[in-house]
């Protein structure tokens, strides 16, 4: 038999390179190809659930203080960041005519107070006509019945007498008139005083406070805010929830919240209320979210992210999130079976932040579930499994 | 009886081998072009399938989302979800941006999708879905991210925690796929400045802000920064339901457009990448041209720089078949060269292209087919040059 030359051999290699080329192209590339899937055993785990929001630092308790009636402001005695304490004059609004007022009303009293003194003097005057008046006509009565007097005499006596006590009567009602006077005169003076006392702005808290909208000399409207006074006791999250994931949101669940300028600190508290009214047009719900410790530094209106975390689902069987796939209207997962795959439609429980779903039926512990495919799976593929599909983050 | 052309073939090989492996890589570059073509078509193919609807319903009297801008509110939705054979809806909202990640600048469309509903990504090739309802994104691979990233969209920082693949926009830029909230807020919502200068705007138009009217402003200002449009609304239908009739009731009585499957494939393929399509279907053409002439002159050149060994062959007696036959039989081996050298080639070079190529086995079949067709017409010219020698040439000088 005679030996292959060189050159025979040399060819021959060039045509297998090419055919084992075309094979690897067709083998790789072409439609015979199989799909490259990931998968994973469904197995018994503890999930540990929670629901995830955004929110804004918010006061729970929060004051605005403006005057009650349009006015200039005259003196604003605090700026932002000063603690005020309960009671503590914080401004002060034009009182215009107010001071005048005061003083005329007091005059006003003043005065009042001088009448009834002068209705007593005439009272008493009066009350010693009538005593003397009484006496005299009581003595020219005894007289008359002596007969040493006409009886004219003595009834004029009597009738001095009656008029007298006449007089009295009116001006102890004199007196009355003037107490009254005194009384209207002094509540009026109050009446103004409190008006006057209205312009000036007291704080209602201990807190510090947040905001100065006004300087003096500008003019505000009744109900318009000059300052706004918070309890910094009472700083809390209000936090907004997909309604879709919101389930299990309760009062009294530990939260961790994470605010955007320490993005790296995590910070403790516990859901305090959850609205009873949602955002029907975001669609969205809303809670509230308490500090354990309120930190140092924090900013009214800074953004938060909230995870809220609930209670743990012990053994239960779960799956990672990316082998729910939807066929049609069903989720379901595909199944790797001898190395072919079929399509089962899942029941699917709670999902966790981490990417677990909790499968609540149609499939049992150690079913081999597909995770990733490089391509859109459909029945009777034929699949490859592989560890991982792209390399890992270099 | 011996085959004179592999005799003859044997004898030159290297050159034989070079020249096939030359003209491979021009077959290999057309059929790259095709494969450009079917890429561009696929690319927008691919965005209709991938977002798992049967219907689009977008703003009236236009083309979107993806040919023309569209905004809708976004509790449209909530009234188609009533109308008989809607299965399911999905609020979406598309924007293509730039978005630069350790940089490097990648031109994305940005979507925005609402969990469970139309327009999530349908498989991922790493890493899990988007579980929060904000700041988490799925990107697809050909954005070069990786899992655990953490990627700047104006205001807000992403991890992309998902990766796809071929999840493209109708001209092939990558998708990222987040919240739809956040990509609201991001297509809608401006940015620090352009805030402050529209609060200022308003600020100083006196029907605004009137002394007389406090908290006027802010609400007016407060309404300007809110953001609830989406793009389009995907619609999954029922299995009995027909496409068109539903999509006729949302157009007559909800006054909205709604394309079905087809027309949206119309738009995007016919409307959308038409003229990119037709500017490389055109260079395909002319590239075919000039393979094919190629291919000629090669073989006839080829056949040319054996004047002498042919009519040596003539004097000694062979038959005009013969030579034909020869010529004819190298000319479809050196066919079959290249094309099985163009076809590997391509293979490798194809992922290696920024945009999609799609190397459809018909194609190749097509290929295939036209090489063997060119050798042997530009094989025929040769044999009547081959056939015209004199055999007086062998021994003439």
């Amino acid at each position: 038999m005679k030996f292959p030359s060189r050159r025979t051999l040399a060819i021959s290699a060039v045509i297998a390179a090419a055919l084992g080329g075309l094979a690897w192209v067709i083998a790789s590339q072409g439609p015979l190809a199989p799909i490259k899937v990931t998968v994973a055993q469904a197995k018994e785990t503890t999930l540990a659930l929670s629901v995830f929001g955004i929110g804004n630092v918010e006061a729970r308790r929060s004051y605005n203080i403006g005057p009650s009636a349009t006015g200039r402001v005259t003196k604003v005695l605090v700026d932002q960041g000063d603690k005020v304490t309960v009671g503590q004059l914080l401004a002060e609004m034009d009182p215009i005519d107010q001071e005048e007022r005061m003083q005329a009303s007091q005059a006003a009293a003043d005065r009042a107070a001088h009448n009834v003194k002068s209705a007593e003097a005439s009272v008493a005057e009066a009350v010693s006509r009538a005593q003397i008046a009484k006496v005299s006509a009581d003595r020219y009565a005894e007289l008359r019945n002596k007969n040493f007097i006409s009886q004219e005499a003595a009834d004029a006596k009597r009738h001095e007498a009656n008029a007298a006590q006449a007089a009295r009567a009116g001006a102890e009602s004199a007196l009355a008139a003037a107490r009254d006077e005194l009384r209207r005169a002094v509540a009026d003076r109050t009446g103004t005083g409190k008006v006057r006392a209205q312009l000036r702005l007291h704080s209602p808290i201990d807190g510090v406070v947040v905001s100065r909208l006004a300087e003096p000399g500008s003019t505000l409207v009744a109900g318009e805010t000059l300052l706004q006074v918070v309890d910094p006791a009472s700083l809390w999250v209000r936090a907004r929830f997909d309604q879709g994931r919101s389930g299990g949101l309760a009062v009294g669940l530990p939260a961790e919240v994470v605010l955007r300028s320490l993005s790296g600190q995590i910070l403790h508290g516990k859901v305090e209320r959850v609205d009873l009214v949602g955002d029907a047009v975001a669609e969205e719900r809303i809670a509230n979210i308490g500090f354990v410790t309120i930190p140092s530094g924090l900013t009214i209106g800074e953004l938060a992210e909230v995870n809220i975390r609930r209670p743990l689902v012990e053994k239960t069987l779960a799956i990672p999130a990316a082998a729910v796939k939807r066929v049609g209207k069903e989720a379901g997962v595909w199944l790797l079976q001898d190395g072919s795959i079929t399509f089962r439609p899942i029941t699917i429980g709670a999902v966790t932040l981490e990417g677990l779903v909790q499968v609540a039926a149609g499939l049992k512990v150690g079913e081999a579930v597909i995770v990733h495919s490089s391509q859109p799976l459909s029945q009777n593929m034929r699949v490859k499994v592989v560890d991982a599909l792209v390399r890992s983050t270099p | 009886m011996i085959n004179l052309a592999s005799r003859d073939i044997l004898h030159g090989w290297g050159k034989f081998l070079f020249t096939g492996i030359g003209l491979g890589l021009l077959i290999g570059v057309t059929l790259s072009m095709a494969g450009i073509y079917r890429g561009l078509v696929e690319d927008g193919r691919v965005l209709i399938d991938n977002s798992g609807a049967d219907l689009w319903v977008v703003q009236q009297g236009t083309l979107g989302p993806y040919a023309e801008p569209s905004n809708l509110r976004d509790d449209v939705y909530r009234s188609i979800a009533g109308l008989p054979g809607v299965a399911d809806t999905g609020n979406v909202a598309y924007l293509t941006m730039q978005v630069s990640h350790g940089g490097k600048e990648v031109r994305v469309m940005l979507v925005g999708f609402e969990s469970g509903k139309p327009g999530q990504p349908g498989y991922l090739i790493a890493g899990r879905p988007v579980m929060r309802s904000h700041y988490e994104a799925v990107a697809d691979e050909k954005t070069g991210f990786h899992i655990g990233d953490r990627v700047q969209i104006r205001r807000h920082e992403y991890e992309v925690v998902g990766l796809t693949r071929r999840m493209v926009s109708a001209s092939g830029d990558p998708m990222i796929f987040v919240p739809l909230k956040d990509a609201q807020e991001t297509q809608f919502l401006k940015d620090n400045d352009a805030l402050l200068n529209e609060r200022a705007r308003t600020a100083a138009n006196p029907a605004f802000n009137r002394p007389n009217v406090p908290g006027l402003l802010e609400a007016v200002q407060a309404s300007q920064a809110q953001s609830h449009q989406v793009n389009a609304v995907l619609v999954r239908l029922t299995p009995d339901a027909d496409a068109e009739t539903v999509a006729a009731n949302i157009r007559r009585w909800k006054h909205l457009q709604a394309y079905t499957k087809v027309q949206m494939d119309d738009i995007l393929v016919a409307k959308l990448i038409a003229t990119s399509a037709k500017q490389i279907g055109m260079f395909l053409v002319i590239l075919s041209v000039v393979s094919a002439a190629i291919v000629a002159f090669i073989i006839y050149s080829l056949t040319m720089n054996k004047v002498r060994e042919i009519a040596v062959l003539k004097l000694i007696g062979a038959r005009n078949s013969t030579i034909a036959g020869m010529i004819l039989q190298q000319a479809l081996g050196l066919g079959m060269i290249g094309f099985i050298v163009g076809r590997i080639v391509a293979g490798l070079w194809a992922p290696v292209f920024p945009k999609y190529v799609l190397l459809l086995p018909g194609d190749a079949l097509r290929g295939f087919i036209a090489v063997m067709i060119i050798c042997a017409l530009a094989s025929v010219v040769a044999i009547r040059a081959a056939l015209r020698i004199d055999p007086a040439e062998a021994i003439g000088g």
